[in-house]
């Protein structure tokens, strides 16, 4: 019996009530969390500038008005996602009722990391909520200012027997992860994700593991250098770096690399001034520890921009590197930080070899003004997501689904595919008792006869030979 | 490396070398899967006889039709599933082009059962060879005739390195879990699924697993018990109960038991003769272990029809027990033979209860002529999948996706979802760099308006 005991027991006898099942149970939660969003944003923006001092830009964009979109858009299709999906019907099931039927898991766990704590925390949340299921959140205890906000101020606005927030490090998400789910969405590293794997493993829970990796940005020699400059610059040193679909390294030829090493110090320039340590739009690391780490990186190759580092801030000054091998740390582990490396390659088929010898990233880039070089990047290699001459801007359309692949993981959501995530997909036959005749043909006996008609019927191509 | 690494590694670089990309290729590849089952018919059949007595019909009729026609389906369907598939913009991005691009995921794994063990192998291996994927098959070794057939005639028929087959019991199957896939399908007993998620984590490959449990099948009061008790018969017997769909177990009003068992009675009399032992149509089960696990069921029950069985020839009769508890060994485990256990509830919500009680299993079934009965059972249980007024349909149809929930399994596949269960769906955004002005508003420092979304 530990302290979770209790909570996820009440979620599930909740849950076998039915209260979350009518649509209108639904709708009321997601206002509810619509509210939320609106009612606190003041306090929302101060705990995301406590946490990471992420500007008011950054936390409206990234955090606050992606989470109240989807939002809306679940209120405004839920009673169309809810609905019976039906499915086309073979010949002998012409005069029956075939349709997928969504319905809830029943319990669901979504465990969510610090760098968008709230973004990664309400948008799964969203689609646990509209598939009809009971959410136990856990989020990260490192966030700490947005943590407190989650625990103390979002249980108000929803059904509290049906909702529940779990506090604690890694040891309480070990005991928290003991307990069976019915589904359990986890954002964070691979290392972690595959102890959740396993510990969903125990219980037959289905996983959605949004992980990460070291997403790979190749730029041709054909395109403007400052202009990818610019485009590389802000989707590398947006929050500070601490985001899981940022470019994480460079593919360039030597030639191009002496001009995107100007554009991108202009780049920076332009966004954070001569001095970034005193811009407000440039956020810090959030915590003593990946300050450390990304102190160690920035050892790495050699340094052509930044480079500064102050550990009583953590702040990190935004930084190129160039030399660097792949040994490296820098090249080894997701960077995760202000930092972008650079490396050379002699050719596309090299760098496409060069990614392609790695783990499949969360996102691919690929910078070029000749379509056929952005195509073929794409073509060649594979990730959870790509992106041609821009960075991570799919993620803004709801439309696309939002996952890994490999080690950057299992599953996808976003929009409606959240919905599907956390719905079960039964599959429904109505039959009637009538026109039983037409079934004669499966009983037993069996004569030569019928085995004749049938293997006749398969030789037909385009008939549907299931005489059931 | 072991003979079993080589082999995997070979698949994957037989993947890698790109040749499963262009649809042209796979479409072959599955052509001439087709002719192997077209021109190998009887051996296929053969070696069913031999491994769980199925007679030719069976062999084609619940085995081989399926496979044909989830061929045909994904011959047909595959340009229009691997197409890129553009998707809604964005006012931001009215200029770009969003869409899903399908890609494989690279070496597939299918595990296979013993009770349909053609079927169940190569029919999830049609959607992963779609996909573009290589394909590793681990038959199982308890229909030790398929898996030695299956190992003889894949590699005459298809590419032989991208499609190895490997035979082998436990401590191969072990050793195959410890090599790296893309995607792990397994068909086969709970507690083995979670040994295959157990070590697909440590990999994080994603795993579909079609596992099982006990499939409830609730008859009402108000049904045509003949057209009823028919259906059941036919779905419960088949392959001597070894499915993994078959209603498990029955649930029904005292007052319409008996009539149950007398049109059941009706049933297998019409469909396997007096003596079943004797009938072509019947099956045996598939080894001496599970012979004496069912048999083991029935002891102490009351039994209405049937009881017996013969250990040399692993045939036991269609047997129905009445007035089953819920505490009984044959109430506890899915039992996966030709025993059928009616329990007495007296009414549709108790009946509910019961279900909801137990794991979500694989199917459910319920027979009524009343529409908002079958509407009542559907919205207040969960399974994998439903077939109102029949049993065992609903995976014939290729459209609705094929598979479990909690402990009876997770993914599916079948048709359009097994082509999407063995690729990866990558988003895809191309933008251009021209105009980088548009942008402007989103750079630092502080712009003045915020962009919309």
């Amino acid at each position: 019996m530990d302290a979770f005991e209790n909570t996820v027991q009440r979620l599930r006898e909740a849950f076998s009530s039915g209260r979350t099942r009518p649509a209108a149970f639904r709708v009321a939660q997601l206002e509810g969390l619509g509210r939320f969003l609106r009612e606190n944003k003041q306090q929302l923006q101060d705990a995301l500038a406590q946490d990471l001092q992420k500007s008011a830009f950054e936390s409206e964009v990234s955090e606050i008005a992606i989470s109240q979109s989807e939002v809306d858009l679940a209120l405004r299709n839920l009673r169309a996602w809810m609905k019976d999906q039906k499915v086309p019907k073979n010949l002998a099931t012409q005069l029956d009722s075939a349709f997928i039927r969504k319905e809830p898991f029943g319990l669901v766990l979504i465990i969510a990391p610090w760098n968008y704590p709230l973004n990664l925390i309400l948008v799964p949340l969203v689609g646990a909520i509209a598939a009809g299921n009971c959410v136990m959140l856990k989020p990260s205890e490192i966030s700490k200012s947005i943590e407190k906000i989650l625990a103390q101020v979002l249980p108000r606005y929803l059904d509290q027997s049906c909702f529940a927030v779990a506090l604690g490090g890694p040891e309480e998400t070990t005991r928290l992860l003991e307990h069976r789910f019915d589904y359990i969405f986890f954002t964070g590293s691979p290392r972690v994700g595959k102890i959740v794997m396993a510990a969903a493993a125990k219980h037959l829970t289905p996983v959605t593991l949004e992980l990460g990796g070291k997403n790979p940005c190749y730029v041709d020699d054909n395109c403007d250098p400052q202009t990818v400059a610019n485009r590389l610059a802000w989707f590398r040193y947006f929050n500070t770096g601490q985001t899981c679909v940022a470019p994480d390294y460079v593919l360039c030829s030597q030639e191009m690399q002496e001009r995107l090493v100007p554009a991108l110090q202009n780049a920076i320039t332009r966004f954070y001034g001569d001095d970034p340590r005193s811009s407000p739009n440039l956020g810090r690391i959030i915590s003593q520890k990946h300050f450390k780490r990304l102190q160690g990186l920035l050892r790495c190759g050699r340094v052509v921009i930044g480079g500064q580092s102050e550990e009583n801030n953590l702040y990190i000054a935004p930084t190129v590197l160039v030399d660097v091998q792949e040994t490296e740390p820098v090249m080894q582990e997701e960077v995760f930080g202000p930092i972008l490396p650079l490396m050379t390659v002699r050719s596309l088929d090299e760098a496409i070899d060069f990614i392609n010898h790695r783990e499949k990233p969360l996102a691919l880039y690929a910078f070029s003004n000749n379509s056929q070089v952005v195509k073929q990047v794409l073509a060649r290699t594979s990730s959870g997501g790509f992106c041609g001459n821009d960075g991570f801007m799919h993620l803004t359309l709801a439309s696309l689904p939002f996952g890994g692949v490999g080690t950057s993981g299992m599953g996808s959501y976003h929009g409606k595919f959240s919905f599907d995530t956390f719905s079960h997909h039964r599959a429904c036959l109505l039959r009637s008792p009538g026109m039983e005749k037409i079934n004669d043909f499966r009983y037993p006996p069996y004569s030569p006869r019928n085995l004749r008609v049938l293997l006749m019927a398969m030789e037909e191509r385009s008939c549907s030979c299931t005489l059931l | 490396m072991s003979r079993i690494s080589e082999v995997v590694k070979q698949a994957r670089t037989a993947f890698q070398s790109g040749r499963t990309r262009p649809l042209q290729f796979r479409i072959r590849q599955l052509e001439a899967l087709r002719r192997m089952i077209k021109e190998r018919g009887q051996d296929i059949s053969s070696a069913l006889a031999a491994d769980l007595r199925k007679n030719e019909w069976a062999s084609y009729n619940e085995e081989m039709v399926y496979v044909l026609e989830e061929l045909e389906h994904m011959i047909q369907k595959l340009p229009e599933w691997a197409a890129d598939e553009p998707v809604v913009k964005t006012p931001q991005t009215q200029q770009d082009e969003p869409y899903i691009h399908s890609e494989p995921l690279g070496v597939v794994l299918i595990i296979g059962t013993w009770n349909y063990p053609f079927n169940l192998v190569v029919q999830p291996m049609v959607g992963a060879i779609a996909a573009g994927n290589a394909v590793v098959l681990k038959p199982s070794e308890l229909s030790e005739n398929m898996a030695n057939l299956l190992a003889t005639i894949i590699p005459q028929y298809l590419d032989k390195d991208l499609y190895p087959v490997i035979n082998g019991g436990v401590s191969e199957t072990t050793e195959l879990l410890k090599e790296r896939f893309d995607h792990i399908l397994y068909t086969g007993s709970t507690a083995v699924g979670k040994i295959v998620m157990t070590a697909a984590a440590k990999h994080l490959t994603p795993v579909t697993l079609e596992l099982g449990g006990k499939s409830p099948c609730y008859v009402d009061k108000d049904c045509d018990l003949d057209v009823a008790c028919r259906r059941i018969a036919w779905g419960k017997f088949m392959n001597s109960g070894q499915t993994c769909v078959a209603p498990d177990y029955l649930l029904c009003d005292p007052s319409i038991q008996n009539q149950i068992v007398e049109k059941l009675k009706k049933s297998l009399k019409e469909f396997y003769g007096e003596d079943a032992k004797k009938s072509h149509d019947y099956g045996r089960i598939i080894n001496a272990r599970h012979f004496q696990r069912v048999m083991s069921l029935i002891k102490g029950q009351k039994v209405a029809h049937g009881g017996t069985g013969e250990e040399a020839s692993r045939y036991i009769a269609p047997t129905i027990l009445t007035d089953v508890d819920p505490q009984s060994p044959v109430m506890q485990e899915e039992i996966f033979g030709p025993v059928l256990p009616i329990m007495c509830v007296h009414s549709l919500e108790e009946a509910i209860q019961f279900i909801n009680q137990r794991k979500k299993p694989l199917a459910l079934y319920v027979f009524s002529s009343n529409d908002k009965v079958i509407k009542k059972m559907i919205a207040e249980t969960s399974s994998g999948g439903v077939t109102a007024n029949d049993v065992i349909v609903h995976i014939t149809l290729h459209s609705l996706p094929f598979g479990g929930v909690g402990h009876s399994g997770m993914g599916a596949y079948h048709g359009k979802k097994s082509f999407e269960t063995f690729s990866h769906r990558r988003s895809c955004l191309l933008r251009s760099l021209q105009n980088d002005e548009a942008h402007k508003a989103r750079y630092p420092p502080s712009p003045a308006k915020m962009p919309r979304y």
